[in-house]
């Protein structure tokens, strides 16, 4: 009687839909064998996409995008909004993990050669789908408004405005106003929560019409290659002699998704999701900004290259790297699929995840920021100074107080931006130590006008003491005949230095 | 699957309605062609939508259109900067919207040297726009993003930027300090430096 009921209002709804025939399509059409656990990843990043959807809309509930309230919103959601804390860590952990998903996802449809023929546009519309995710992220940032997010569209906006001619424009494009202000985390809050969700469900749209229309590519074997005139007869025995979309791929695909989103539950409820405690006051200004972790390898590339590089990295790179995703399946949009039998391309996958799994750790340690407490907060190892003359003494006062520290670590403390010089006596003499502190060089500022010449001498007596017991201390190569060429004539010395670099 | 109708409706009800004569209206429906009504339609179509567009784009654009002057602004009294030292001072941005909150304001620094020769340096590094830190110890400015360094002077000292830190325009007044801001400085929009 029940089950008529049930039966009875769904023919109601399929007599007005008329849907039954594709959902059963759906479900029942082919996929070619042995797809295995690879074919998950894209799933889950929609699972994913759903849970932002959702979680997103929650936090629009409390939160509101002007700057005198983003940031006290975001602390009220954090800690007095009932299961506020959880619903934002959700978000962040979801976020994060579609990231990782969509990456593992193109990474895989890669070394498979799964955007080959016929499945190019797939590939490119995939493309925009992760320049937009990675949209999401950067506005995401924005939205928490702490310093990071201000610093954050600082640096964004001196990138805009790098553009020949038109940065300007750029940069107040941006910023929508002449500093960054209401208008300009109105600008990104608009972007975040209605133009690339938009553009992204388009798109999604469009991309998993284009793998139903499509079907998934068979797992590659060597040798054997895809030929346009040859492959659709191929594709159509692989799905003959396949399997039906459900119920086993289906099953794969729904439990690697509910394992991931069991773990992004299982993390935000753990870890919850930081607040960074400085919120977006352009006046408060120790602040330390880093971008998220996607941006890390940008940011560190942008410490590491020189300067002539910088503007090709900053405005060519990325639209270069855009074209180049876009323009991989016309350049091999056919032949062999397997990564075995594609060496090129499988090597550069792998060195692509190394560099940037290198860039972005470096990144995150960030080695060429100075430590900027730690003049005042790293004091010399006691063993360092315990047996100093006086001079000495004053010397590793100076060292002290003039943030050589910042930059300098000693027995491994302090900052890394130069080099440790915990034994710097046995590299540099004396002579050469009051020439480096004086007109700097490397990446070290000239300390000339900043120290008294009585300030350098004992400094450098300081570090002429920095050598392992039992190692001698440097010495020139040669000694000069008469009187110290390095001692108060620095003039003279310059002109030597000349001579002898040319 | 809906294509198959060999005429298309609007022949069938051409005879109906308020039409003075249905010979009239067949021979002016048939002497249109099918591609004549699409140009048609569909040129009126993009006009509309240009003219939908052009206020729409102009709405987003407004902020390169409507470029606001930097302004004077006061930044305290003469003698609160004493000689020989740089100073951090915040001050309200001139173009601010009542909802602006902390973001309203901006620091710079401060560095008067002797009487009244002053410079007054913007806070983001030349670089990539992140804020400097002043070390009164070293005189140094060091910036935390990529490690740029600049001496007192706000001259480059070492690291990525490609100049000095931006200086402001300043005045003196009746014993006050005024310097000339209103826009976030970049490289090709620099705090128009005025001595």
């Amino acid at each position: 009687m029940k089950r008529g009921w049930v039966l009875q209002t769904l023919n109601w709804f399929e007599h007005r839909l008329g849907m039954r025939d594709q959902v059963l399509e759906a479900l029942n059409h082919p996929v070619p064998k042995n797809t295995g656990w690879w074919y998950v990843f894209g799933s889950a990043s929609v699972t994913l996409l759903t849970i932002q959807l959702l979680t997103g809309v929650l936090l629009t509930m409390v939160y509101v995008p002007t700057p005198d309230l983003a940031y006290q919103t975001i602390e009220y959601i954090s800690y007095e909004q009932f299961l506020g804390w959880y619903v934002r860590a959700v978000h962040s952990w979801s976020g994060n993990a579609m990231m990782v998903m969509v990456l593992l996802h193109m990474t895989q449809v890669y070394l498979w050669g799964a955007y080959k023929y016929p499945r190019e546009l797939t590939w490119v519309v995939g493309c925009f789908l992760f320049v937009f995710l990675l949209g999401f992220l950067f506005s995401g940032q924005v939205l928490r408004f702490d310093s990071s997010s201000y610093w954050g569209i600082g640096v964004g906006a001196a990138m805009a405005g790098r553009v020949p001619l038109i940065g300007p424009a750029l940069v107040h494009l941006l910023l929508g106003g002449e500093t960054i202000g209401g208008e300009t985390l109105s600008r990104f809050y608009a972007l975040h929560v209605f133009v690339l969700p938009a553009l992204l469900l388009g798109f999604l749209g469009i991309h998993l019409l284009l793998v139903m229309r499509q079907g998934v590519s068979a797992p590659p074997f060597p040798a054997k290659r895809t030929d346009k005139e040859t492959y659709d007869k191929v594709y159509e025995r692989e799905l003959a002699e396949g399997e039906p979309f459900a119920p086993d791929p289906l099953a794969k695909d729904v439990i690697f998704s509910a394992l991931i989103v069991l773990v992004v539950f299982v993390l935000a409820a753990v870890y919850g999701v930081g607040l960074n405690e400085l919120p977006a006051d352009p006046t408060i200004i120790n602040a330390n900004p880093r971008p998220d972790w996607p941006f890390l390898p940008l940011f560190a590339l942008l410490s590491l290259c020189p300067p002539w590089m910088e503007t090709f990295v900053i405005l060519v790179l990325p639209v270069a790297g855009f074209a180049f995703l876009v323009s991989i399946p016309f350049v091999s949009g056919t032949g062999e699929r397997s990564p075995w039998r594609r060496p090129v391309g499988t090597i550069g996958v792998v060195v692509g995840v190394v560099l940037m799994i290198v860039l972005g750790w470096l990144g995150a340690v960030a080695p060429w920021s100075p430590a900027m407490e730690a003049w005042s907060g790293t004091p010399i190892p006691e063993r360092m100074v315990e047996s100093l003359s006086p001079t000495q003494l004053v010397g590793a006062v100076v060292f002290q107080n003039k943030n050589c520290r910042n930059c300098h670590a000693l027995d491994g403390q302090g900052g890394t931006r130069g080099p440790d010089l915990t034994t710097v006596a046995t590299r540099l003499t004396k002579e050469e130590l009051v020439r480096q502190v004086v007109q700097g060089g490397g990446n070290m500022p000239a300390y000339g006008k900043q120290l008294s010449s009585a300030n350098v001498e004992a400094l450098v007596a300081f570090l002429a003491t920095l050598h392992p017991e039992g190692i001698a201390p440097a010495k020139p190569s040669v000694e000069p005949i008469t009187g110290p060429l390095a001692g108060g004539d620095n003039a003279k010395d310059d002109k030597t230095e000349v001579a002898r670099d040319q | 699957m809906n294509s198959e109708h060999p005429t298309p409706p609007c022949c069938n009800s051409s005879g109906s309605g308020g039409h003075g004569g249905s010979g009239d209206a067949e021979v002016t429906l048939a002497s249109i062609t099918r591609r004549g009504i699409l140009l048609v339609s569909g040129a009126l179509f993009a006009l509309a939508g240009l003219i939908l567009a052009i206020p729409l784009v102009g709405y987003i654009i407004g902020p390169i259109m409507r470029r606001k002057e930097d302004q004077w602004v006061d930044i305290g009294a003469l003698e609160d900067f004493p000689e020989n030292q740089t100073l951090l001072v915040d001050f309200e941005d001139p173009d601010r919207r009542p909802w602006d909150g902390m973001t309203g304001k901006t620091s710079c620094y401060v560095r008067r040297l002797q009487g009244e020769n002053f410079q007054v340096f913007s806070i983001n590094c030349a670089h990539l726009g992140c804020p400097v830190h002043w070390f009164p110890e070293s005189g140094l400015f060091m910036c935390p993003c990529h490690g740029g360094v600049y001496y007192e002077d706000g001259g480059r000292a070492s690291g990525p930027p490609p100049r000095g830190l931006y200086e402001y325009a300043f005045r003196l007044e009746k014993g006050r300090m005024l310097v000339r801001a209103g826009h976030l400085p970049t490289l090709q929009d620099t705090m128009k430096e005025t001595s």
